[in-house]
């Protein structure tokens, strides 16, 4: 994997790569080597393309390390999948089905049988941008975002899927719709979705 | 509810409880959050005896005014501004003693922003993820202060004061931040990072503890697009399509998508907390150390 460490700051690198999949595998080796105590970091936060690494100590070191080191191409799929109940009745199904150009039941059948992982999340707590779908299913985002999503709503926009945690404004495709409780800071832990879960979506109810 | 409690009386324009925050995660999309000015926040802490991370009020140009159901100490430091006890003068930047059920008023602030107030035994709303900060980008931790709202107090510590009195910095007449260029200085073109360095912006009255916004000329674009979204840091300047320059302040979003031209020092991030609206702002490059 070809690797590029930009310095951010005094205390952080923003570690890129070329693509989401090595996005993921990087990431999942950094919290690896955290965890062993070989890296020491404050937040490490994936995201498209990149890994952010804040509150290090030296980071022009590191970035010398990391571009010299070889990092798996990609982790063990060793965690669970959570599954999540989905009612494929979202507002933008028609719209979805005709870039994807299929009928609306279709959107939900295909979208259901993809596994999906979560690459990042960003944007609100817990709220996870998921990949799996095929390039050809990218949507783009609404010409005009909604003033309020409901909570629970599962969207598409660009390759991501997500699901709103809470109430929010937003200008992503909403296909569906869950019950599940994506965030609760009263619970440990407190978000369902983190970097690397794999999730499936379970059709419920008539699609 | 015991009389280790403070009753809000006069909320004030934005008033929010905040700690050092919740770093740590940032990978689940959870903002930092905290004191935006935090050595202001650690030193009204240290007048009062509270250890440095305990939970202080954060006001926002017009103070607050609160009244402590039992007797505390409280210190209030950070923007300037005239303090009274049941409407008597009280020092600013020391320990005030507030009887039980006496008025504590934070008044309008004479310069800077910002103003903070640390109570004996610190405030003791119920932590989320570790922290008790108002988080107003993504609704964690306690809200906004709202007239008549009740805020537990902790006990204090055995901790005492081991200053009277402190010199605090003077709100900036002009903030000078230091930046380091990077990491998509790259997007823009030689011109914008010249005028970036060169000329003076001035802070955005839109400026809240998400960014502090500036107006100013406009940075232009070498590469057009959008870049895909990735991870943010505190004191990151984001270039959105406007081509006007944020700083990423406490609440800041975990990631974005429009390229950061440079990094404040973070030790420059107090100051700027301080700024008024229409304070002229200038940014000076510095080496990496």
């Amino acid at each position: 994997m070809s690797m590029r460490a930009l310095p951010v700051g005094d205390g952080a690198l923003l570690v890129e790569v070329s693509s989401d999949e090595e996005a993921r595998a990087l990431h999942a080796e950094l919290v690896r080597r955290r965890a062993e105590g070989s890296l020491a970091a404050t937040e490490i936060v994936p995201a498209a393309r990149t890994v952010l690494l804040d509150g290090l100590t030296d980071p022009a070191r590191l970035a010398g390390e990391l571009t010299a080191s070889a990092v798996a191409p990609a982790p063990p799929r060793a965690r669970d999948v959570v599954e999540l109940p989905v009612r494929y009745d979202g507002p933008d199904l028609a719209d979805v089905a005709a870039h994807w150009g299929v009928a609306p039941h279709e959107v939900a059948r295909i979208h259901a049988n993809t596994e999906f992982t979560v690459a990042f999340c960003g944007f609100a707590p817990g709220f996870g941008y998921l990949t799996g779908l095929p390039a050809h299913y990218d949507v783009p985002r609404r010409a005009t975002p909604r003033t309020s999503v409901p909570p629970g709503s599962v969207a598409l926009a660009g390759p991501y899927t997500g699901v709103y945690p809470r109430s929010s404004p937003g200008g992503w495709q909403l296909i569906g719709t869950t019950d599940t409780v994506l965030w609760d800071h009263a619970r440990v832990p407190a978000a369902l979705l983190s970097p690397g879960t794999r999730v499936k979506f379970l059709p419920v109810g008539a699609a | 509810m015991t009389d280790r409690a403070l009753a809000v009386v006069r909320a004030g324009a934005l008033t929010t409880v905040q700690d050092r925050g919740r770093p740590g995660h940032a990978h689940l999309g959870v903002p930092r959050s905290g004191a935006l000015d935090g050595p202001a926040a650690t030193l009204v802490n240290r007048l009062v005896g509270n250890p440095p991370e305990a939970a202080v009020l954060e006001t926002t140009l017009n103070g607050c005014a609160v009244r402590p159901r039992s007797t505390v100490t409280a210190a209030v430091g950070g923007a300037p501004c005239p303090v009274t006890v049941d409407g008597r003068p009280a020092p600013w930047g020391a320990p005030v003693l507030v009887p039980a059920g006496a008025v504590l008023d934070i008044g309008t602030a004479i310069s800077g922003l910002r103003t903070y107030v640390a109570v004996s035994g610190g405030i003791t709303v119920d932590p989320v993820l570790g922290s008790r900060s108002t988080d107003l980008l993504s609704g964690l931790g306690p809200p906004p202060l709202t007239d008549g709202a009740v805020l537990p107090l902790g006990t204090p510590t055995e901790l005492h004061a081991r200053v009277d009195v402190a010199p605090q910095p003077a709100p900036p007449a002009e903030l000078v931040l230091r930046v380091t260029p990077g990491p998509r200085d790259d997007w823009f073109t030689r011109e914008a990072l010249r005028t970036f360095m060169s000329r003076t912006y001035r802070v955005s009255p839109a400026s809240n503890r998400i960014g502090l916004r500036t107006e100013g000329p406009a940075l232009e674009r070498a590469v057009p697009g959008e870049l895909p979204s990735e991870g943010m840091v505190l004191g990151a300047i984001q270039v959105p399509p406007d081509g006007r320059p944020v700083v990423f302040l406490a609440d800041h979003p975990t990631t974005g998508g429009y390229p950061v031209i440079a990094v404040v020092r973070t030790q420059d991030l107090a100051a700027a907390a301080q700024a008024v609206p229409g304070t002229p702002v200038r940014f000076t490059e510095v080496g990496r150390r």
